[in-house]
């Protein structure tokens, strides 16, 4: 019996977990203790007088294991497994001890060693049973920590990657807007640099007009000065007579025209610093502006450039000014641009309905036509308005639609910009006011009843 | 009397002319009369029966008619009336042009009053 108690404790320590985990190399140790305690029961089975000398090798060897089992760290969580059979060891040592040593003394008592054997016994089955399920309870538990942890981890991995895709995100987004950010900060520069440049290729246009409109402020100036001479002449002439009612004309002359130098030095003045103003960048500043007086100078400087450059050109200007209009709160270089931009295009349209129609060689139609660009003000409850019509070549409406595009143009390569209008638009949203557009072209006859009408409003 | 016509854009023109001819006008010898723009000239032209304008002088550059438009204009309707230029470019297109349509002078501003007063002398000698 003492052997196969040892098999049932090595087979148990060998498919122990704790030997599985800490010390792999011991169930061959294990293994190898089990096949010698099977031998030693085989030996004790088949030859008798063996028996009393193998059984103390078999209490040798579960002493031993009972006192590692107390005393090796390695062994202690099997301590629960000692309690289990070490009743039966007590049991069988007593029992070989007293067969031993007091023979009668056993034999009397035999029927006590048996049962308190089979107490043993079932003692230890019944802590194997328990044991048995406490290990399952413990390994289910066991199971669910690891699953536990396993989710744990594949949770944190996930949880890992998703940072770093969150992290490489950022970056890429980051490294976008700086681009973008940069890319702004580029076209903002050439905004300013094409608005820069389409101001100087409108000041160009007007080089001609602004020079012919200087000259003649500068001829009345001489003109009038060589006057006042020669009155000064008679003037002293006239003193010496003693003709005081002719004097008294002389000077109320002289009079006259020194208004007039005035005037028209203050009119070549005016007319260089609006040219200065319109090149120089904008300064921004609302100020009271006389809109009819801008309007007036802006389309004289607009049809006397055109004229200056084109000597074939010419075209009707009729003005129809509200009075009532008066000085309103305006960027003054502002609205001027767009007026000068306004008329200039109104001047291009009828010069070139112009050149169009005697090209078709409709002369009747081309002699009986006449270019003329309207440019009219007018003060409405909310606002002022400013309008600018003429009777050109009128526009499409898929030409309408596109006019106030940067960049857009109908005129050939070279000659426009395509920013003027989309520049005006901008201008006049700024001031809060509105431009619009409307016109009529008829394309299936060639000339007749063919306008374009700008409408500046601006609230004041 | 010598009537002449002055057609310029610029109205001052007139109170220049008025002071400077002031003694020919006084004497009787000459009359002024102003048109500010083309069509305005011809429609005096126009009025009158019999005509009484014997020259005219005008600006090139003005709105709506130009002045050579007017002066072929009053070439075809006035033939015996003279026209002279007075412009501010006196480029040789404009003179040109001016030449080829009949014009009789050709002065460029400002208006050198010398020489316009040589003109008008002539003119008035030969009525």
């Amino acid at each position: 019996m003492d052997f196969i108690l040892l098999i049932i404790a090595f087979r148990y320590l060998q498919t122990h977990e704790q030997t599985k985990q800490v010390h792999p190399d011991w169930q061959t140790i294990f293994f190898k203790l089990l096949v010698a305690a099977c031998a030693l029961l085989v030996i004790q089975i088949s030859f008798q007088t063996t028996r009393s000398f193998l059984s103390w090798i078999a209490h040798a060897a579960t002493l031993y294991i009972v006192y590692a089992a107390y005393n090796k760290k390695e062994f202690s969580p099997l301590k629960h497994f000692v309690y289990a059979f070490f009743p039966l060891v007590i049991v069988y040592i007593f029992q070989d001890f007293a067969q031993l040593m007091a023979p009668v003394f056993y034999e009397t008592y035999e029927a006590w060693f048996e049962t308190a054997e089979l107490f043993a016994w079932i003692w230890l089955v019944a802590q194997f049973i328990i044991n048995r399920k406490q290990r399952k309870a413990l390994e289910l538990e066991r199971i669910k920590a690891a699953q536990q942890e396993l989710q744990f981890k594949q949770s944190q991995k996930l949880k890992d990657a998703l940072e770093i895709q969150v992290a490489e995100r950022t970056a890429e987004i980051t490294a976008q807007k700086e681009a973008l950010e940069k890319t702004l900060h580029e076209l903002k520069a050439m905004q300013s640099q094409l608005i820069q440049s389409e101001k100087m290729a409108s000041l160009g246009e007007l080089t001609a007009g602004i020079a012919h409109e200087i000259q003649n402020p500068l001829n009345f100036v001489t003109n009038f000065s060589e006057l006042n001479k020669e009155l000064l002449d008679e003037l002293k002439d006239e003193l010496e007579k003693g003709d005081l009612d002719e004097i008294r004309a002389i000077v109320s002359d002289i009079e006259g025209n020194e208004d007039k130098i005035i005037h028209h030095g203050k009119r070549a003045d005016a007319i260089v610093k609006g040219m200065l103003q319109h090149s120089r960048s904008s300064s921004g500043v609302k100020e009271p502006t006389d809109i009819n007086e801008l309007a007036d100078e802006y389309l004289r400087l607009s049809y006397h450039g055109l004229r200056a450059k084109d000597k074939s050109f010419n075209a009707s200007m009729e003005t129809d000014f509200d009075e009532a209009v008066g000085s309103v709160n305006v960027v003054s270089q502002e609205i001027g641009r767009v007026i000068l931009n306004l008329v200039n295009n109104a001047f291009y349209a009828v010069a070139e309905k112009k050149r169009q129609l005697e090209k078709h060689g409709a002369s009747e139609v081309a002699n009986k036509y006449k270019p003329t660009v309207w440019l009219s003000t007018k003060r409405g409850v909310n606002g002022i308005e400013i309008r600018v019509k003429d009777n050109g070549t009128g526009m499409p409406d898929s030409v309408k639609d596109k006019i106030f595009q940067p960049f857009f143009t109908t005129k050939p390569t070279g000659l426009g910009t395509g920013l003027g209008l989309s520049l005006s638009y901008d201008i006049i949203k700024v001031h809060g006011g509105k431009l619009t557009v409307s016109s009529h072209n008829s394309e299936s006859e060639i000339g007749e009843n063919t306008w374009t009408e700008f409408l500046i409003f601006i609230p004041c | 009397m010598t009537k002449i016509l002055i057609v310029d854009d610029e109205r001052d023109v007139e109170l220049l002319f008025r002071q400077k001819f002031r003694k020919e006008v006084r004497s009787g010898l000459l009359e002024l009369a102003f048109a500010f723009s083309g069509s305005e000239a011809l429609r005096l032209l126009d009025s009158e029966h019999p005509p009484e304008v014997v020259y005219v002088f005008s600006d090139i550059n003005m709105p709506g008619m130009t002045g050579l438009e007017l002066l072929e204009k009053i070439k075809r309707q006035f033939p015996a009336i003279n026209v002279s230029m007075i412009s501010a470019y006196g480029d040789t297109e404009n003179f040109k042009k001016a030449m080829d349509s009949g014009a009789r002078e050709f002065f460029t501003k400002p208006i050198d009053f010398d020489s316009l007063r040589k003109e008008i002398g002539k003119i008035i000698n030969q009525e």
